[in-house]
């Protein structure tokens, strides 16, 4: 009886009013290197793996992302310039624009967690600098956001999750809504979008920036179906995350650094490790 | 060593070892059959040692799950803290029943944790899973004649039971 009595006490202590946090990041310190040691027979394989490869096929997986980093080197030539541009009509505008953001390249722990809620450990925390609340990439996308740290390693609420949401807007036109996640299916939903709205397959969903979170500008998700159900006021949009979810292992973990606002202060770890501009295609 | 001894460290290992299982990532195919280690080891305990192992042992393991899989605190601990509470209960009855009717019994102790897990998911604004869900608790019926054979025969032999 004073079991259940605790348990559901607990339960709610955590899910309503986050009373537990500093709690529990004390026992992940401790966790952590279990963890980290049942992470240890995946990453064994891998590098078995790795070993095992054939030779002509490192040469062809050489050779690819050698032609692919030139593709990038050749748009980035491209990229400064239009940046700078950017910048200087942004002035006569008279609009803030954040300058940049800083990297710091993470690993995801290979273990499965709670298999019903869509959250990864990585193995940076407070110690590099990692704050509750910072935005986490992949190569492609956005992937979630911070929600525990430890000083070793930190809990990564991801985009399809069913407790989180993020604003985003179409890529071609602008229109803003919220992206929320719906769970194990990997999916997101579109919210409160207009019958009559221009919304089409296919668009691709950027970070907006509204929540002052996620950096603007980052893709999320591109739309997979717009259907019109009759007893929903609003158009019903799935979109699918642009990230590689289930495939990552390395991630972002960004700072932004905004000139306007004194932005969250950059890290002494930083400067060991960082990297910018964000690199692609790393795997 | 003696046996006293001998338990707590064959109790601590079997935890660890348990909650390893739990984590250790799995083909994604395989992933929907990955039993309830924590919940087999804490009904074997329960059944092997009543007088030591309780509601509140339970407890423990659960919070202890929680805390790896980084899962809601509580969640886990509230459906040990009942399986542990029922097997105790019962005990004296089921370890009398041949392995086969006994893992019934575990089936559905299996199932009775699923379910207060479901309940917890829904309560706390998460979709339904689907039908793989129960899966699981089908590996742990199969796998309990062994898994209990396998572990009272470990502790007859470094002299834990």
């Amino acid at each position: 009886m004073i079991a259940v009595m605790l348990a559901l006490g607990l339960m709610v202590a955590d899910h309503r009013f986050h009373h537990l946090d500093v709690a529990r990041s004390t026992v992940e310190v401790v966790m952590y290197p279990m963890q980290y040691a049942a992470s240890l027979p995946a990453q064994w394989v891998r590098s078995a793996q790795g070993q095992l490869d054939h030779e002509n096929q490192l040469r062809r997986t050489n050779d690819d992302l050698q032609h692919e980093n030139l593709v990038l080197k050749g748009r980035l030539q491209q990229f400064e310039s239009l940046r700078a541009e950017n910048m200087r009509l942004r002035d006569l505008l008279g609009s803030s624009f954040d300058v940049g953001e800083r990297v710091l390249i993470a690993e995801i722990l290979s273990i499965d967690l709670d298999p019903y809620r869509q959250q990864v450990i990585i193995n940076k925390g407070t110690n590099s600098g990692v704050f509750v609340g910072q935005p986490v990439l992949d190569a492609q996308a956005v992937m979630g956001q911070v929600i525990r740290t430890n000083a070793l390693s930190s809990t990564v609420l991801l985009i399809t999750d069913a407790n989180h949401a993020l604003p985003v807007e179409d890529n071609r036109n602008g229109l803003r809504t919220i992206a929320a996640g719906k769970g194990p299916s990997q999916e997101l939903e579109l919210l409160y979008i207009p019958k009559n709205a221009d919304i089409r397959v296919g668009d691709l969903m950027v970070t907006s920036g509204m929540d002052e979170r996620f950096p603007p500008g980052y893709p999320v998700a591109r739309v997979k179906t717009v259907r019109q159900d009759p007893d929903n006021p609003f158009t019903t949009v799935i979109a699918e995350p642009t990230a590689r979810l289930d495939r990552s292992r390395e991630v972002l973990l960004v700072w932004s650094l905004n000139l306007n606002s004194d932005s969250p202060a950059t890290p002494p770890a930083l400067a060991a490790d960082a990297v910018a501009p964000a690199p692609a295609g790393n795997h | 060593m003696n046996s006293q001894q001998a338990m707590r460290w064959m109790i601590s290992i079997s935890l660890i070892v348990a909650l390893f299982l739990t984590i250790v990532p799995l083909p994604p195919d395989w992933d929907d059959w990955r039993p309830q280690w924590v919940t087999l080891l804490l009904i074997f305990w329960c059944l092997t040692l009543p007088e030591r192992i309780g509601v509140f042992w339970g407890f423990g393991m659960g919070l202890m799950l929680d805390m790896f899989t980084s899962g809601l605190l509580g969640q886990q601990a509230l459906s040990l803290s009942l399986v542990a509470y029922v097997t105790i209960t019962l005990h004296a009855r089921v370890r009398l029943f041949p392995r086969w009717q006994q893992s019934f019994f575990v089936w559905m102790l299996l199932l009775a944790e699923r379910l207060l897990t479901l309940w917890i998911l829904g309560a706390t604004g998460q979709p339904m899973p689907t039908l793989t869900y129960w899966l699981p608790t089908l590996v742990g019926l199969m796998l309990w004649p062994w898994f209990s054979r396998s572990l009272s025969w470990l502790g007859q032999h470094t002299g834990a039971l």
